[in-house]
């Protein structure tokens, strides 16, 4: 059973909707006891990063996502902020990111003609030895909503490159910490790709 | 290469599907959540719902029927139609929408995008602006279009971005259900003065309506009702959407070297 983290933050329906519809079992989880028992961990988020985090400490979800992907090896995704929040930090706020994916989160640079938040569909170029970027079909597209990116400190890192204005990380992986900037959920068949190569990932 | 978003734009009207032709004559197109299904196999960019009964019969949204939709589309989904809360959007949300349509809300309750852009942030919040051209002068319109209000689009447009507003729906109510063609200079017009992306709605009749107000009136985005939902003009309900190498020429080049 896959954990969809339940912070007070971020849309957990969509995913648990999606992996229904993919045949994978998954379930909204708001009990940080029960995380530990998940084969797989989503890590939603949307809205800004300070608050995010203030959730995940109060309620006791970042220590039980790391035990679990730390302590027991189970395979985490980040989604759109969910990802940021794997960084070290970010520019958007003060607060410390979770840090198991060595990256700041910096905003898109305006440029002329460039509007911002990045909103829609984009490609992406993969990295084909990535676990979640390898046999990508060659017309795969991502629904996006962000006004800032991760920049890892390992470029290796990175399992997909996206461009808007400047080329950024649009998903990454490390071990088994993945982050994905857009929303798999919300991107068709790419989407359920997506996040049926993670499930075969799952313990 | 960033797509602009095309994005089918369908009215709900006390649990059926419809389509008005400048908001008025209406049209029985079919049961929303079978058509919505059908929009989720096309794999559109974006759906949004407007229930157009919501605020003026006073019922408020129709929860049950939004989450119908939200189980059954994967893809980036939007609501508009009586919501007047930070309650209402969140439930909204929860079922599996991403973003909330204001408009008669977005002038009559004064502090609901401020508050509703803190708590989902700004990319949730979508303002729709319905607007008429009266003697040369854009005039806008709340309440399903009955109520005139006394700022132009474009001032609208910037107080409302400058509240927290994400995004704007500019609907020209006289193109509307007309398939004469957006009303491109009113889309130029607001487009040029905000940072916010501007969806245009009204008019669209053919793809290169959408190309043409992608690419010289700077919409980020259009929304297409009657194109998206009859076979034709004057013809009947064909649930449709243009192949992706039929939107091929929309395709904005955002790529850094």
């Amino acid at each position: 059973m896959i954990a969809v983290i339940d912070y007070g933050i971020g849309n957990t329906g969509s995913v648990v909707n999606m992996f229904k519809r993919i045949g994978v079992r998954a379930a909204v989880e708001a009990d940080p006891r029960n995380v530990s028992s998940a084969s797989g961990i989503i890590l939603p988020g949307v809205g800004a990063f300070d608050a995010a985090m203030q959730q995940l400490k109060k309620t006791g979800m970042d220590k039980a996502v790391e035990d679990a992907v730390f302590g027991k090896s189970i395979p985490v995704l980040g989604i759109c902020l969910g990802m940021q929040l794997l960084g070290t930090q970010s520019e958007e706020g003060s607060e410390q990111g979770l840090g198991w994916i060595p990256a700041t989160i910096e905003r898109i640079p305006e440029a002329p003609g460039l509007k911002i938040p990045h909103m829609g569909w984009n490609l992406v170029d993969a990295n084909q030895e990535s676990q979640l970027g390898r046999d990508l079909a060659v017309d795969t597209r991502y629904y996006f909503v962000h006004k800032f990116h991760m920049v890892p400190e390992d470029s290796s890192a990175v399992s997909m490159w996206c461009n808007h204005g400047i080329q950024f990380a649009a998903a990454v992986e490390s071990g088994n910490v993945y982050g994905v900037q857009f929303h798999p959920e919300k991107s068709h068949k790419y989407g359920m790709n997506l996040l049926s190569k993670f499930s075969e990932l799952t313990c | 290469m960033l797509r602009p978003r095309v994005i089918p734009a369908l009215l709900v009207q006390s649990r059926s599907l419809v389509k008005t032709v400048q908001f008025d004559k209406f049209a029985y197109i079919g049961d929303p959540c079978n058509t919505m299904r059908i929009f989720n196999e096309l794999e559109v960019d974006e759906l949004m719902v407007l229930d157009i009964s919501a605020t003026t019969s006073g019922t408020g949204p129709d929860f049950e029927l939004l989450q119908d939709i939200a189980d059954e589309c994967f893809m980036p989904l939007s609501y508009g139609g009586g919501v007047r809360s930070v309650e209402d959007a969140k439930r909204i949300l929860a079922s599996g929408f991403e973003k909330i349509v204001l408009n008669s809300a977005a002038v009559e309750c004064e502090g609901l995008i401020q508050d509703l852009a803190a708590h989902f942030g700004s990319q949730s919040v979508v303002v729709s602006i319905d607007v008429r051209r009266n003697r040369g002068d854009y005039r806008c319109f709340i309440r399903s279009g009955t109520k005139e209000i006394a700022d132009g689009p474009v001032d609208l447009a910037r107080k409302l971005a400058s509240w927290g507003a994400g995004e704007i729906l500019l609907t020209s109510i006289d193109r509307e259900g007309t398939w004469t063609g957006f009303d491109f200079d009113l889309v130029q017009s607001v487009a040029s003065q905000v940072e916010v992306p501007v969806v245009a709605h009204g008019g669209c009749g053919v793809v290169a309506d959408l190309v043409r107000v992608v690419h010289e009136s700077g919409a980020s985005a259009a929304a297409v009702g009657s194109m998206f939902v009859y076979q034709s003009k004057g013809f009947g309900v064909l649930v449709n959407f243009p192949l992706p190498e039929e939107l091929g020429d929309i395709h904005v080049n955002t790529t850094s070297q």
